[in-house]
């Protein structure tokens, strides 16, 4: 497996990132290539700055006042922090789920119709109906909300809220999907129902996962990079990263013992 | 690491208990003293609906005597300096004060002089020869024959039928004197005097004769005024919040203009009368006393509570919902109007009516800009002269007459229902377009 993807180009090639927020140097000269079809995980305590990177991968550190980030994030050799790069349409391409499900106060159909909506992606009714359908369909989600796709998003339970939120996330088809500890606010039961449909997913888009379960982690990742202190430790196949881990400190972490 | 004292003894000790039983005790007083308040405020609103209500309702009422006028053709006929041909004319110059003094000189023989025939003409309003002459102009045929009118009554004896009148104060302190005292309770005896829903009041302007000084123009001065500020308020007031909130730079420039909105919130409403009658009427010469200018300078004092009202409930959008719309790629503008508007939505409402009813009970800065003036017409257009709800009532209050008290409280309490109307207004556009939104 890890043949097969090292002669492929990276999806994402991060280089040397640096992101301070004010004084405080938040990550410090992270270099990591992120590969499609692959889910990598991001493990470390809180804090370490795993989830600070994985918000430079979309630029949605833009929108804190005082976050700077230097070094080159290229996503397919083009540079993301290049000035005539288009945020939105960057965010287009690699989605997002956040920790908290954060489905719009609308309708299950509206939260996600939405993406196709305001990037023109559906020409007649009938298309969108598909691409909602599809879509929900992908987030093992049809079946349980296809009769009262008008209710409000809001009223569905954690775990499909979550699965809503990244129904809502490939409807625009991105071809990377950024998640920052997707199943941390869920019940083990909504969680199971997530990491299988994060591994149905990893054909066809680069997933990078940001979690604190080391289970998790080596359940459904086939990379895992571990961060400490800001800085990326250890880099490598997940297997080998939590059989036999090269850094002193990365065993400690996934055996419980560094906090 | 030193190690707890012993606490298994410490909760065994007395001063636990008594403790315990003062935190019952101060719970008990606070919620004591919250009834109190609740006590208080309730007591407050009932002796102002009692106070406003017990006058009001005299206020609705206006009396109207009936008298047998004999139409006497010889005082229509054409006088010979005005010949008219036109017999709408003829009745226009004829005398009505004379058809009604021979009435009641009839109803009362004991009047001999001029002095008493115009004393007893002032039992009647104005209204009375207008009525008169509205009737023999639709109905020529009666002419020659004695009908029985119902007239509407001055507001002198509208007062002495309403008991507001006290016949025990000398003659020489009462407005009403002793021998039209007399002929009303001769009318009263005859059954003659009645009270009637005054649907003047509804539907007339303002007069200096109380009993048929009406409401409906200052209501319509008040409906315009209201437009002016909301169509002008509102969008100024919800997109300066929406900038400030969503879009401005974090810096000492907006800080300063975010001191200076919430200062502006608490200055008192006549100096944005002045502000008012400098810009709208000194610079830009607009017409003075209009529901234009009105409005305008009502919005100039509703901004500030629009604007922090909607800042706050902007700012109380979850973050989320934010990062969750940038996510999928929406442009600041899409995240903004698509999304967090329509959450705040209710709250912007709830600020922009709060503006609004304030602006609806707000006299002092119309003073300033001309809107005090004595307005008879109901105004048609935003330029025209009017008054509004709070100024009709404070001109009312004003005034001599001892009718414009129960005027005045009449007109209290149309302003109330008006109050009440935009406030429930409010309550149902909240409830329409609140969301849930989980934090």
């Amino acid at each position: 497996m890890t043949m097969a993807t090292v002669q492929t180009p990276p999806k994402i090639s991060a280089q040397g990132v640096n992101v301070f927020y004010g004084d405080t140097h938040a990550v410090d000269n992270v270099s990591l290539d992120l590969y499609q079809d692959e889910v990598t995980a991001l493990i470390g305590p809180s804090g370490c700055g795993k989830s600070t990177f994985l918000r430079c991968l979309n630029r949605m550190n833009d929108t804190i006042a005082d976050c700077r980030v230097s070094g080159q994030i290229l996503l397919d050799d083009e540079d993301i922090y290049a000035s005539q790069i288009d945020v939105v349409q960057l965010r287009a391409r690699v989605g997002m789920v956040f920790q908290k499900p954060n489905p719009f106060p609308k309708s299950i159909y509206d939260n996600v119709a939405y993406g196709p909506r305001i990037h023109g992606l559906a020409d007649t009714r009938e298309d969108l109906d598909e691409i909602v359908a599809v879509s929900l369909e992908k987030a093992g989600l049809w079946d349980e909300v296809k009769d009262r796709l008008d209710h409000l998003g809001t009223t569905l339970s954690g775990g499909q809220q979550q699965r809503l939120c990244i129904a809502r996330a490939i409807a625009i088809d991105p071809e990377v999907i950024l998640m920052d500890e997707p199943c941390s606010a869920l019940d083990p039961i909504a969680t199971a129902k997530v990491e299988a449909l994060i591994e149905e997913l990893k054909g066809g888009y680069a997933i990078i996962l940001v979690t604190h379960s080391m289970q998790q982690a080596a359940r459904i990742s086939q990379k895992t990079a571990f961060f400490h202190l800001g800085q990326l430790i250890e880099f490598g196949d997940t297997t080998q990263i939590f059989t036999s881990p090269t850094s002193g400190r990365t065993r400690d972490y996934i055996t419980g013992r560094l906090v | 690491m030193t190690s707890l004292p012993n606490l298994k003894k410490r909760w065994g000790r007395p001063q636990v208990q008594r403790r315990l039983r003062r935190r019952y005790i101060y719970e008990r007083i606070f919620r004591m003293l919250g009834l109190a308040a609740i006590g208080v405020a309730g007591l407050a609103l009932a002796t102002l609906i009692v106070s406003v209500g017990k006058n009001a309702f005299g206020g609705f009422v206006q009396t109207s005597i009936d008298v047998d006028i004999y139409l006497n053709p010889e005082d229509l006929r054409p006088s010979s300096a005005r010949y008219r041909h036109d017999f709408a004319e003829r009745v226009e110059s004829a005398d009505m004060r004379k058809l009604l003094a021979d009435a009641l000189e009839r109803q009362f023989p004991d009047i001999d002089t001029d002095s008493e025939r115009r004393r007893a003409l002032q039992l009647f309003s104005l209204q009375a020869r207008r009525t008169l002459r509205d009737y023999i102009t639709a109905t020529p045929e009666k002419i020659g024959q004695t009908v029985r009118m119902r007239l509407l009554a001055s507001d002198d004896v509208d007062q002495v039928v309403k008991g507001n009148i006290d016949p025990r104060v000398p003659e020489s302190d009462r407005r009403v004197k002793d021998k039209e005292l007399a002929w009303l309770a001769a009318l009263r005896a005859d059954g003659r005097i009645s009270r009637q829903l005054s649907t003047t009041f509804f539907t007339g302007g303002d007069s200096r004769e109380p009993e048929i000084a009406g409401i409906f123009g200052a209501i319509i001065g008040s409906v315009l005024t209201l437009l002016v500020t909301l169509l002008t308020a509102f969008p100024i007031g919800t997109l300066a919040a929406i900038y400030l909130e969503e879009f401005s730079p974090q810096n000492r420039l907006t800080a300063f203009i975010e001191v200076n909105i919430n200062n502006l919130a608490a200055v008192p409403s006549i100096v944005f009368g002045l502000l008012g009658l400098s810009l709208f009427l000194s610079i830009l010469e607009l017409p003075r006393s209009s529901p234009l200018v009105g409005g305008l300078t009502l919005a100039l004092m509703t901004l500030p509570t629009i604007i922090i009202a909607s800042r706050a409930s902007l700012r109380a959008v979850p973050q989320g919902l934010r990062t969750a719309a940038q996510g999928l790629g929406a442009s600041p503008m899409q995240v903004v109007f698509h999304h967090v508007v329509p959450s705040a939505m209710p709250g912007i409402l709830t600020g922009t009516i709060i503006g609004l009813s304030r602006g609806l009970g707000e006299t002092a800065p119309l003073l300033m800009i001309g809107m005090v003036a004595f307005v008879v017409s109901t105004p048609n257009a935003l330029t025209d002269a009017a008054t509004v709800l709070p100024v009709q009532i404070f001109l009312w209050a004003d005034s001599p007459e001892r009718a414009f008290v129960e005027k005045t409280s009449a007109a209290i309490l149309v302003l109330l229902g008006f109050l009440l109307a935009v406030n429930a207004l409010a309550v149902w556009l909240r409830q329409r377009f609140e969301v849930h939104i989980p934090d």
